[in-house]
């Protein structure tokens, strides 16, 4: 695993987070989401799940972004307030932060190199999702249906 | 002999990789991949430059007059024509317009169109990049082109520019839907969303005249023409220009485009056209394979390249003949038929693939689809009779 | 160089606390619902990175429970925006701060 690849996606990835985070126009903030999304699909072609990184990029950007990039179309009335910040937020983000890292870093066993493993096919995932994990696949089909319907019923307009 | 012209290609790569024969390995991995996109990059931009002539004659045909003549001889140099006018032209922003978005969707959408090029076998060992997931990369990077339309019309602050944008994203989305269920029966039934190992399960004949091309099955064709019909939206072509209507909303998403940023989105529009008949031709229609045995002397790109001209014929003769569909019949018939019909494809290829795949399979999976495409029509009352015409007006 | 799990997971970390940042000091509701998907998304490179870094089990356990999540958390994003929308049509505005009446 390359290690410039590395820091370079790394650092990709946190400035658009960042972007995200903290840009005033919230449609910029949300195409910069979007662009975080990207380097977090990187990430996990570094890691070897290529099939993972691609389901992240179809369904996060083809159709997250969409929904929240259309919403904020929707919901347009105030753009000229300025929502305000609340600096309570950042200082908890900041400790989160702190605590995360100061358990990471004392945690001797996590300074391991990976192992060399066979490459993961898409073959090898379809056979897991089918045979062993395919309750949780229902499960997961009859979420995404309960949620579509959900989602249906909530926007639709009522009666006059 | 015939070998080595079919792997010319292959065989010109090698030879210019052995210049390099010192390097580190990720320079000439780096190099290799250089050299694919550059080929690829030549091919279709050559190509796109010639169809967007060729499409302007063949509907000039079909409509009974003659085509752009005058630019070189038949108007073949028309593109070069074109090309300088559009680099000339005078880039304008307007005024309130988001500077950095306004810029960055028609390269997005330029950019996403490219990549997917990328995973498509144009011939024997000719593949640009070889993914283990090539078909669903495909999808994927091609489902960035919706929030690059949205970034276009957002980015004019442009009332029309937005409402295009809106419909071309409602229309890209609800039929992305039936574009991947077809895809669905062909990866089933090969096991592989590798694109060589699906071109490779197409390879033989069978009785030693009919070609194993999935075209050939009954829930092949259905699902190819659904695949078909489906690739006509993704890439805004008539009868499904809706976002582009110039009668209706002036030019969409693309209203506020000037120059060489409008050339832009009309080079992803082609481009978006080669990777979906490209994608065709490779599910359905064989790959590169040739249609019988004794034309395999014809190499394989050839016989590639010709399946492609095929499948952009038709595109360009459906855009002469038939007329734009209004938004709302284009959405009933994406979310009532072409959806349960695509699901049936996949019923379909399973039945073929249970019943043997021989004869028996082929006539049980027609009889499925028959079934349900007989009970979608009497469903769907085609035979719709029209009620007396209400104005309504403001009031 | 080759990166250790800890880079991973320091990345991990950070990603997690800007979608923290992200969800508590923004008012509009949208804003809120990047900064949880940005969440759902580091905890997910935490799966991968952990199960690349550790014992290889036969079926791929580490993949499988990522791609449950990101299915889940596309339900969650459809429903979450879903109710934004129909909470906008009744108060008119989108700042959290103002949604303060059980009963309109």
């Amino acid at each position: 695993m390359n290690g410039v690849a590395f820091i370079v996606i790394a650092i990709f990835t946190l400035a658009a987070a960042l972007a995200a985070a903290t840009l005033r126009k919230l449609m910029h903030a949300a195409l910069s989401f979007a662009v975080a999304l990207v380097g977090v699909a990187a990430f996990f072609f570094l890691l070897g799940a290529e099939f993972v990184g691609l389901a992240l990029v179809f369904i996060y950007i083809g159709a997250v972004a969409v929904l929240i990039v259309f919403t904020i179309l929707l919901t347009r009335r105030d753009t000229g307030k300025d929502h305000g910040f609340n600096w309570a937020g950042a200082i908890i983000a900041v400790a989160v932060f702190g605590g995360l890292t100061w358990a990471i870093l004392k945690t001797q066993s996590l300074v391991i190199v990976a192992p060399h493993t066979p490459a993961l096919t898409v073959k090898r995932i379809g056979v897991a999702l089918m045979t062993t994990y395919v309750w949780p696949l229902q499960c997961v089909g009859l979420l995404l249906t309960a949620a579509l319907i959900g989602a249906l019923i909530l926007v639709l307009e009522e009666k006059p | 002999m015939i070998k080595s012209i079919d792997q010319v290609f292959v065989n010109a790569k090698h030879w210019l990789l052995s210049w390099l024969a010192g390097w580190p390995n990720w320079a000439t991995q780096v190099v290799s991949s250089l050299i694919n996109i550059l080929a690829l990059l030549a091919v279709f931009l050559t190509l796109f430059a010639l169809l967007s002539v060729l499409e302007r004659k063949i509907l000039a045909r079909i409509q009974n007059r003659y085509g752009p003549n005058r630019v070189g001889p038949f108007g073949l140099f028309q593109p070069i024509a074109d090309g300088i006018k559009m680099l000339i032209k005078e880039d304008i922003v307007p005024v309130r317009a988001d500077k950095i978005v306004h810029f960055l969707a028609p390269v997005l959408i330029a950019a996403v169109a490219i990549l997917t090029l990328g995973v498509i076998p144009y011939g024997r060992n000719m593949t640009p990049f070889t993914i283990d997931c090539g078909i669903l990369f495909f999808f994927a990077v091609g489902s960035a082109t919706e929030l690059a339309v949205f970034m276009a019309g957002w980015g004019s602050n442009n009332k029309f520019s937005m409402l295009g944008a809106m419909r071309a994203i409602a229309q890209m989305i609800s039929y992305e839907l039936p574009l991947i269920i077809t895809v669905l029966p062909v990866v089933m039934v090969v096991g592989s969303l590798t694109a060589d190992r699906i071109v490779a399960a197409q390879a033989d004949y069978t009785y030693g005249v009919v070609p194993r091309w999935f075209a050939f099955t009954p829930w092949g064709l259905a699902a190819f023409i659904l695949f078909f019909i489906s690739g006509l939206v993704e890439s805004n072509r008539t009868p499904f220009d809706v976002p582009e209507g110039e009668s209706e909303i002036v030019a969409g998403h693309m209203t506020e485009y000037s120059g060489f940023k409008y050339a832009t989105f009309f080079m992803a529009e082609y481009l978006g056209m080669f990777a979906i008949s490209g994608l065709a031709v490779t599910l359905f229609l064989g790959g590169w394979h040739a249609p019988a045995h004794a034309l395999e002397f014809i190499p394989s790109y050839v016989w590639f390249f010709a399946k492609l001209s095929a499948l952009l014929f038709v595109y360009v003769w459906v855009r002469g003949t038939l007329p734009r569909t209004r938004i709302d019949q284009m959405m009933n018939f994406a979310w009532k038929f072409m959806l349960p019909m695509a699901f049936t494809c996949i019923v379909a290829a399973a039945v073929w693939h249970y019943a043997g795949r021989g004869l028996r399979g082929w006539l049980w999976s027609l009889l499925v689809i028959a079934i349900v495409y007989s009970g979608l029509s009497i469903l769907l009352d085609t035979k719709r009779k029209f009620a007396p015409r209400v104005y309504r007006f403001a009031e | 160089m080759t990166p250790t799990l800890q880079v991973f997971l320091m990345v991990s970390a950070a990603l997690f606390s800007i979608g923290l940042l992200a969800a508590l000091s923004r008012r509009h509701a949208i804003f809120i619902l990047i900064g949880i998907e940005m969440m759902l998304a580091a905890a997910n490179l935490n799966f991968i990175a952990f199960w690349r870094f550790g014992a290889q089990h036969q079926p791929p356990i580490g993949v499988i429970i990522a791609l449950f999540s990101i299915a889940i958390a596309a339900a969650e994003a459809a429903v979450g925006l879903a109710m934004v929308i129909a909470v906008y049509r009744h108060y008119r505005t989108t700042n959290v701060d103002q949604f303060d009446r059980l009963h309109g």
